[in-house]
């Protein structure tokens, strides 16, 4: 199942909204190109909201935008959308180099 | 804990314990809670570590390299390697190896060529294809996927659902019916290759383990040579079955493992934890609660060694195997719930390992043949199987 929903532009306010709840999330350029697919696991201070934070903290807010799901399942779910992005692209997210391609599972959906 | 072991016994499990406290364990506090794997460089090291212990290839037989292990002395390691967090479904984070399927160790030779000893080698990985949407549990009349013979090949079509690693397999097995008409004398067991023109990895099947899904898969106008059957035709279903029962005992020995493992923190939990001007441990509420965990680890063992000693002196053993799997599933969950009740709210969060535990054990109790079914195969034993 992809993830949809509109984007949101990384802001300092939109972060302060977010829930601190664990699950996934993408990022991307303003022309809706994602380059970074991640999540929030049991380890993050503040779940979805201390990931993203530290994203605005390096890349700035102006050019990128987000979208995020809170999930349990975070870790599934998060191979989930890199498969997903491998089967549209052949490739993984520019920015992802924190995955190794190999480990990856293969999907065909319908 | 463990009666009538033989010195080798114990010096196995001594060796395991330490390996699961020193160099497990340690490297848990660095992963995320639900994780799965270790780093490439820690398994791989691990690994050898196993390796130089003589216990690498736990499950393979002797005869194709394995260390050749009784059943017993397999239980009891099940019991150790599971005493961490991820220790249900990934026992020493697998750096003790793994078997492969039980049904190709019944291939023939060109087979075993192909797809066991690669697969034994670390260069191939399977899948076990039997579940369809229709259900799981009565295969039989459930497998509604279709192969129809065209010249020397099959034509496969159909759709398994809750398959385990068929997106990362390069081959699997998998049960179509050959004759519908006679139900579980009509199946039979092919070995597909995942890169076959028809095989589609549709969709990722989330589940209460985080780090591990299952998937979809559907097959259109796939073509399997006949070559590619394992067994026989119609026959695909009695094909390792004492492999598979003997499997269930180290299954079952593992919820005994993270049982083992919860009551020992409830008990510590107990003593240092005071409320109401007292430890817990004071309350007879809790003191039942520790007592009634017991009973359940101590029956669960009971039940695992009686199976493993059948097995190992070669007598018939599913009935032993079902009680043994029906029991240690059903009371490891009842020994976990109890474990996070006496830590309160510490017991549902992350920080401790109960609240994962809880949610694998759960799984437990259906995966490898449900508790009902396991009831149903032990009460067919007791009753002559008269009572259909």
């Amino acid at each position: 199942m992809r993830l949809d929903k509109p984007w949101i532009n990384l802001t300092k306010e939109t972060i302060a909204k977010l829930p601190g709840q664990l699950g996934v999330f993408q990022l991307a350029r303003k022309d809706d190109c994602i380059f970074y697919i991640g999540y929030a696991g049991g380890h993050s201070l503040f779940g979805l909201r201390s990931e993203l934070e530290k994203w605005r903290e390096k890349r700035g807010s102006e050019e990128t935008q987000f979208r995020y799901e809170i999930n349990m399942q975070y870790m599934t779910r998060h191979q989930e959308l890199l498969m997903l992005y491998v089967a549209e692209y052949n490739a993984l997210p520019i920015e992802n180099t924190d995955v190794d391609s190999h480990r990856l599972g293969r999907l065909r959906p319908a | 804990m463990y009666p009538l072991l033989t010195d080798e016994q114990r010096m196995i499990i001594d060796q395991v314990r330490r390996f699961v406290l020193e160099e497990i364990i340690p490297l848990e506090e660095h992963l995320d809670p639900d994780a799965s794997e270790l780093a490439p460089e820690d398994h791989d090291r691990l690994v050898a570590m196993v390796r130089t212990m003589g216990l690498y290839g736990i499950d393979i037989p002797e005869e194709f390299g394995g260390p050749g292990l009784d059943v017993k002395t397999r239980a009891l390691l099940a019991v150790e390697m599971a005493q961490h967090r991820a220790g249900l479904y990934a026992p020493c984070y697998n750096v003790f190896g793994a078997a492969g399927l039980a049904q190709l160790y019944e291939a023939n030779d060109d087979q075993k060529e192909r797809y066991l000893y690669p697969a034994l080698r670390g260069e191939k990985r399977g899948f076990f294809g039997l579940t369809e949407p229709s259900g799981g549990s009565d295969p039989a009349r459930a497998i509604q996927t279709r192969a129809v013979k065209d010249g020397d090949d099959w034509i496969i079509n159909g759709a398994k659902i809750y398959i385990s690693a068929a997106d990362k397999a390069d081959f699997g097995i998998l049960f179509a019916s050959t004759d519908p008409g006679k139900g579980r004398a009509g199946i039979t067991c092919f070995i597909v290759d995942t890169d076959m023109p028809g095989f589609y990895v549709r969709r990722v099947v989330h589940t209460l383990r985080s780090s591990h899904y299952a998937t979809e898969l559907q097959f259109e106008d796939l073509r399997i040579p006949s070559a590619n059957i394992l067994g026989e035709v119609n026959k695909g279903f009695s094909i390792a079955n004492e492999r598979l029962s003997r499997q269930r005992i180290p299954y079952a020995a593992a919820c005994i493992g993270i049982a083992v493992k919860a009551q020992e923190m409830a008990i510590e939990y107990a003593k240092l934890r005071h409320t109401f001007g007292g430890p817990l441990a004071s309350r007879q509420a809790i003191q039942w609660m520790i007592v009634d965990n017991e009973l359940d680890i101590r029956t669960s063992l009971g039940l695992v060694f009686a199976a493993a000693d059948k097995a190992d002196r070669g007598e018939p053993f599913r009935t032993d195997a079902a009680l043994a799997k029906l029991h240690s599933a059903e009371a490891g969950g009842r020994v976990v719930d109890r474990a996070m009740q006496i830590h309160g709210g510490m017991g549902v969060t992350k920080d401790l390992p109960l609240e994962r535990w809880f949610r694998e054990m759960r799984i437990r109790r259906i995966g490898e043949g449900p508790s009902e079914v396991q009831r149903l195969i032990i009460a067919r034993d007791l009753l002559d199987g008269a009572y259909h």
